[in-house]
C-alpha cells in the first residue's frame, strides 16, 4: 500500500482532513521519543486504499523544533509516495513558505488549498491552474470540514505518485543560487538523495546538516568570503528566508484576489476580540466563562435558584428498587442538577442496579466471592466510572472553548502574568482543568512547546484539588467542625484549595529557578479566527478522550482494585474476614506499619492511627476511597474500643465519632493533624488513573522523579502544618528556614543568569 | 523616517521590518512566521496586561512577546 504524508502550518486543517479522509478507522499510535502524536490510518477514497500519515504541525523545516526535525527526517527517510501539503488558503503567503521547502525535497508533492469555504465566503479568488503552473505540481481546492473535493485530491495524488519528481528550488534567481547549484552538485556526487534540499539547508548553514555534512561546510565559508550580500551581509539564514517570501509575495501570492483590499479593517474576528481580548475586562469575561463551565458541570443548585421542587419526580420508585438510584436524578431539594451532575446521576444509577443485580445473583456463592465482585471490582470500578460523565461534560466544553479558537486569546491575556512564575500563558487551561480532574488536564499539557515546563506543569497539576478530592475536604473540615467547635468549614475547604494552590506556584516557581531552568519557550504564534465549534469534530475528540481514560486507566484501576480488596479483606494466615475484622487484615498491618512515618504528621501517633494511615493507602485508587474507607473502618474501630472498655460518642456519624473518641483519649489528634491529614492527601501521590496518565506522558525517569516530589512535598507541607498548629513558635523556625532558602535559590538563579548571559556572549 | 523597535509600537501603528536581531530558534521562528526585512506590520492590540501584543503582516494575525518584539528593528513614516 502506498503511503501518502499529510504536512502543513498548525491549526491549517490538517487534523480535520486526516478524519475525513480516514474516517474511523484512524487509529493514534504513540511513537517513542515523540511528544507529539504522529497518526497513521487508511483512507480508501480514491482509485486505490493509501496509508495517510498525519506529521505534526510545522511552519518550517528548520532545525530548532522536534516537530519540525521529525517532519523533515519522516520525509527524507520513510520516503513517502506522496507529500499532501496542506494550505490554509485564507493565508496563503505564510504557508507557501513550507510549501517552498517541501518543493526542494525529491518526492511528488500535492498542494491541497484547504479552507476553500471560507475564502469564497469572503469573496476572495484564487487561480489554482496558474498557481499550479507557478509551483510545478498539482494544486486542488478543498474544504476539508465540509468534506468538498477530497476525492479528487486522493485522485490526483496517487496519480502524482506514480511519477517521479525532482526537487525545485525558488532560491534559483536568488545571491545563493550559484553556491546552492554548487553544493547540489556536490550532495549528488556523495550519493545522497534529495540533495537539492540538503543543499539549501546547508547553504543556511542548517545545524543537522552541518553536523552530518562536515566535509561541505567549508564551500559555503569559500563563498560567504567572496559574496557579502549588501543587506545581510553573510547572514545566509536571513537571506534565504527572505528570499523565499520575496518569490512567494512576487509570483506565487498574486493569483489570490483579495476583496478586503485593506488588513487593518477589522474582522468579525477583530469585533469579538475588542469584547474578549479587553484590557480591563478580558480577564474578568475569562473568569466568567470558566465559572460557567464549573458550574454547568459540578453544580447540584443549578443558577442558585434553590430546592424549587418538594417533591421528586420519581417519588413513585419504592426505596428498595432496583430503579432507586435514579431519585434525585434531575433536583433535589437544594436545587436543581447541573447537566454534568445529571448524568453522572444517570450513570451511577446505571451502575446500582448492576451492583444490585450482581449481588443478587452471587447471593448464594460464599461471601468472599461475592465480596470481591460486587465490592471489590464493581464498587472500584463504578466508583471511576461514575466521574466519568462530568470529565467528559468539562472536556466537552474546553473543546469548544478550544476549537472556536478562544483557548488561544486565554493564552494571550495571562501569558505576562504566568510568565513571572516560569511558565507561558498555555499553563494556565491544563492547571484549571486539574479542579476537575487532573488525567485530561496531565493530556492537554502536550500544547506546552517546552519540555521542561511541560513536566513543571504536570507535576503541580495534582496540586489543584480535583472533584474526587473534594469529599475529603469537607468530611475532615466537618470533623473539626464537630469535634474542635470551629465552626467555619467552609472557611477551612477553602484554605485548603488556596493552599493547593500557593503549594503548586511555589513548587514551579523554585523548580524553574534550579534545575528545571529553560528559557520560557519563544511564545510566537498564530492567534486563529474564530469559528463556530464543529459538532463532529468535538465530538470526535470527546469520544477519543473516553476511549483513553477507559482503556489507560481502567486497565490499572481494575487490578489495584482487586488488590486492596484482597489486602484488606484476608489476614496474612490467608483466611477470609468480613468487614467488621478489617482490622485484622493485611492492610491494617501495613497500616501499622507505616504509622510511625506519618508521627511528624500527628495522625500517626494516636494509637488507631493506622486507620487514617490505610484510609491514605487507599485513595492511591481513588481519592474517593479515603472517606469511605475511614468510614468502614470508623465503624469497625468504634466497635474494638468499646470492647475495650473505652467511653465512645455516639452521634450517629462514624467518622465524626472515631474522632471524638480519639480526641477524649489522646491529646496528639488536633485540629493540626486532621487539617495535616487533608493536606497530605491532596499533596500526594494522586490517584492511579493520573498516576497511569503521568506516566503515559512522561519518560521514566522523570516519572519517578515526579512520585518522588509529590511524596516530598506532601510529607514536608503537612508536617509543617502540623508542628505548626502544635507548637505556634515553631513557625519561627519555619519562616528563618524558608527565607534562607529563597535567599539561597534566588543567589543560585542570580549566578547561574550571570553564567548563561556570559554563555551566550561568548 | 523614524527607528523604533516593534516593542515600542503604540496600538494602530504600522511600520516596516529594517532588521531582525536575536540568534538560533527564536530568530529564526520570525523569519519563518514571515517578520522578515521590508515586510510591514501593523500594531493590532495588545494584551490586557501590556504583553504579549498582537499583530497584523502578510495578511495573517501573529502573537509575540515583547522580548521577541524587542528583536525586530522597524521604521515608520513620521507622523504628519
Amino acid at each position: 500500500m502506498k503511503n501518502f504524508a499529510l504536512a502543513g502550518n498548525p491549526n491549517c486543517g490538517k487534523t480535520t482532513l486526516f478524519n475525513s479522509l480516514t474516517g474511523s478507522t484512524a487509529h493514534v499510535g504513540n511513537w517513542p521519543g515523540v511528544t507529539v502524536d504522529k497518526r497513521v490510518g487508511v483512507c480508501s477514497l480514491g482509485k486505490e486504499a493509501v496509508n495517510i500519515v498525519d506529521l505534526p504541525g510545522i511552519y518550517s523545516l528548520s532545525p530548532y523544533t522536534p516537530e519540525e526535525v521529525i517532519s523533515r527526517n519522516y520525509i527524507i527517510d520513510e520516503k513517502p509516495d506522496c507529500v499532501i501539503d496542506i494550505i490554509d488558503s485564507t493565508n496563503l503567503e505564510r504557508n507557501l513558505y513550507l510549501t517552498t521547502q517541501i518543493m526542494e525535497m525529491n518526492v511528488p508533492v500535492i498542494v491541497a488549498l484547504n479552507m476553500m469555504d471560507v475564502v469564497e465566503k469572503n469573496g476572495d479568488v484564487i487561480d489554482e491552474l496558474r498557481l499550479s503552473q507557478a509551483l510545478g505540481v498539482p494544486v486542488v481546492k478543498i474544504s476539508a470540514l465540509k468534506q468538498d473535493n477530497l476525492k479528487r485530491l486522493m485522485d490526483l495524488a496517487i496519480e502524482a505518485a506514480e511519477k517521479k519528481r525532482n526537487g525545485k528550488t525558488v532560491l534559483e534567481e536568488s545571491p545563493v543560487g550559484h553556491l546552492i547549484k554548487d553544493l547540489t552538485i556536490a550532495f549528488s556526487s556523495l550519493g545522497v538523495s534529495d540533495p537539492l534540499f540538503h543543499a539549501c539547508k546547508l547553504a543556511e548553514l542548517d545545524e543537522l546538516e552541518c553536523a552530518n555534512h562536515p566535509q561541505l561546510v567549508n564551500m559555503v565559508k569559500e563563498f560567504q568570503k567572496v559574496n557579502v550580500d549588501s543587506k545581510f551581509g553573510q547572514d545566509y539564514e536571513a537571506l534565504i528566508a527572505d528570499e523565499r517570501y520575496k518569490y512567494i509575495t512576487s509570483k506565487y501570492a498574486i493569483f489570490m484576489k483579495k476583496a478586503r483590499k485593506d488588513d487593518r479593517v477589522p474582522t468579525k474576528s477583530d469585533k469579538i476580540d475588542k469584547v474578549l481580548t479587553h484590557v480591563v475586562f478580558g480577564i474578568p469575561i475569562f473568569l466568567c466563562i470558566l465559572f460557567v463551565i464549573f458550574h454547568f458541570t459540578f453544580s447540584e443548585n443549578l443558577f442558585f435558584l434553590g430546592g424549587l421542587f418538594n417533591s421528586d419526580c420519581f417519588d413513585f420508585i419504592p426505596d428498595d428498587s432496583i430503579w432507586a438510584g435514579f431519585k434525585g436524578l434531575f433536583y433535589t431539594e437544594n436545587g436543581i442538577n447541573s447537566p454534568g451532575v445529571m448524568l453522572s446521576n444517570l450513570v451511577n444509577g446505571f451502575t446500582n442496579i448492576f451492583s444490585t443485580l450482581a449481588g443478587n445473583a452471587l447471593s448464594g456463592a460464599p461471601e468472599w466471592v461475592s465480596g470481591l465482585i460486587v465490592d471489590g471490582v464493581l464498587g472500584g470500578i463504578f466508583a471511576v466510572i461514575g466521574f466519568l460523565p462530568q470529565i467528559l461534560v468539562l472536556f466537552l466544553f474546553f473543546s469548544i472553548l478550544e476549537d472556536s479558537g478562544y483557548m488561544a486569546r486565554v493564552a494571550f491575556i495571562l501569558d505576562k502574568l504566568f510568565r513571572k512564575f516560569g511558565l507561558s500563558g498555555r499553563a494556565f487551561l491544563p492547571m484549571i482543568m486539574g479542579f476537575g480532574c487532573s488525567v485530561p488536564a496531565m493530556i492537554n499539557t502536550r500544547t506546552i512547546a517546552d519540555e521542561k515546563e511541560r513536566i513543571a506543569t504536570i507535576r503541580v497539576i495534582p496540586f489543584f484539588s480535583c472533584g474526587a478530592k473534594l469529599p475529603i475536604l469537607t468530611a475532615i473540615a466537618g470533623c473539626i467542625a464537630m469535634a474542635f467547635g470551629f465552626n467555619n468549614v467552609d472557611l477551612i475547604t477553602m484554605g485548603m484549595y488556596v493552599l493547593g494552590m500557593v503549594v503548586a506556584i511555589v513548587s514551579v516557581l523554585l523548580m524553574r529557578k534550579t534545575f528545571m531552568r529553560g528559557h520560557s519557550s519563544p511564545f510566537i504564534m498564530e492567534l486563529p479566527t474564530y469559528h463556530l465549534p464543529q459538532a463532529k469534530s468535538t465530538a470526535l475528540l470527546v469520544w477519543d478522550k473516553a476511549k483513553h481514560f477507559v482503556k489507560k486507566a481502567f486497565t490499572v484501576i481494575l487490578a489495584s482494585t482487586i488488590v486492596i480488596w484482597f489486602v484488606s479483606h484476608f489476614s496474612w494466615n490467608w483466611t477470609y474476614l468480613p468487614d467488621e475484622q478489617m482490622s485484622e487484615s493485611i492492610l491494617s498491618s501495613i497500616g501499622q506499619l507505616f504509622k510511625p512515618l506519618f508521627v511528624p504528621l500527628g495522625f500517626g501517633i494516636s494509637e488507631y492511627g493506622w486507620v487514617f494511615v490505610v484510609a491514605i493507602v487507599t485513595g492511591l485508587i481513588a481519592k474517593e476511597n479515603v472517606v469511605a474507607t475511614l468510614g468502614t473502618l470508623a465503624a469497625s474501630t468504634l466497635a474494638l474500643m468499646a470492647s475495650k472498655g473505652i467511653d465512645v460518642s455516639a452521634t450517629g456519624d462514624a467518622l465524626n465519632d472515631l474522632v471524638m473518641t480519639m480526641r477524649a483519649t489522646s491529646s496528639s489528634l488536633n485540629p493540626a493533624a486532621l487539617l495535616a491529614f487533608i493536606a497530605y492527601n491532596m499533596l500526594t501521590v494522586p490517584c492511579f488513573a493520573a498516576v497511569a496518565t503521568a506516566r503515559g506522558e512522561l519518560t521514566k525517569k522523570d516519572f519517578w522523579i515526579t512520585v518522588i516530589f509529590w511524596l516530598a512535598v506532601s510529607y514536608v507541607v503537612s508536617s509543617a502544618i502540623y508542628v505548626i498548629g502544635s507548637f505556634w513558635w515553631t513557625a519561627f523556625i519555619y519562616v528563618a528556614a524558608i527565607a534562607l532558602i529563597i535567599l539561597c535559590v534566588h543567589l543560585y538563579d542570580k549566578a547561574k543568569k550571570n553564567k548563561e548571559i556570559k554563555e551566550a556572549n561568548a | 523616517m523614524i527607528s523604533k523597535k516593534l516593542s515600542q509600537f503604540r496600538i494602530g501603528e504600522t511600520g516596516t521590518v529594517v532588521i531582525v536581531n536575536g540568534e538560533g530558534r527564536v530568530r529564526r521562528r520570525l523569519f519563518d512566521m514571515g517578520i522578515t526585512p521590508g515586510c510591514e506590520i501593523y500594531l493590532r492590540k495588545k494584551a490586557p496586561l501590556g504583553d504579549p501584543i498582537e499583530v497584523t503582516l502578510r495578511g495573517y494575525e501573529l502573537t509575540l512577546r515583547k522580548n521577541e518584539a524587542d528583536l525586530v528593528v522597524m521604521e515608520m513614516k513620521e507622523k504628519y
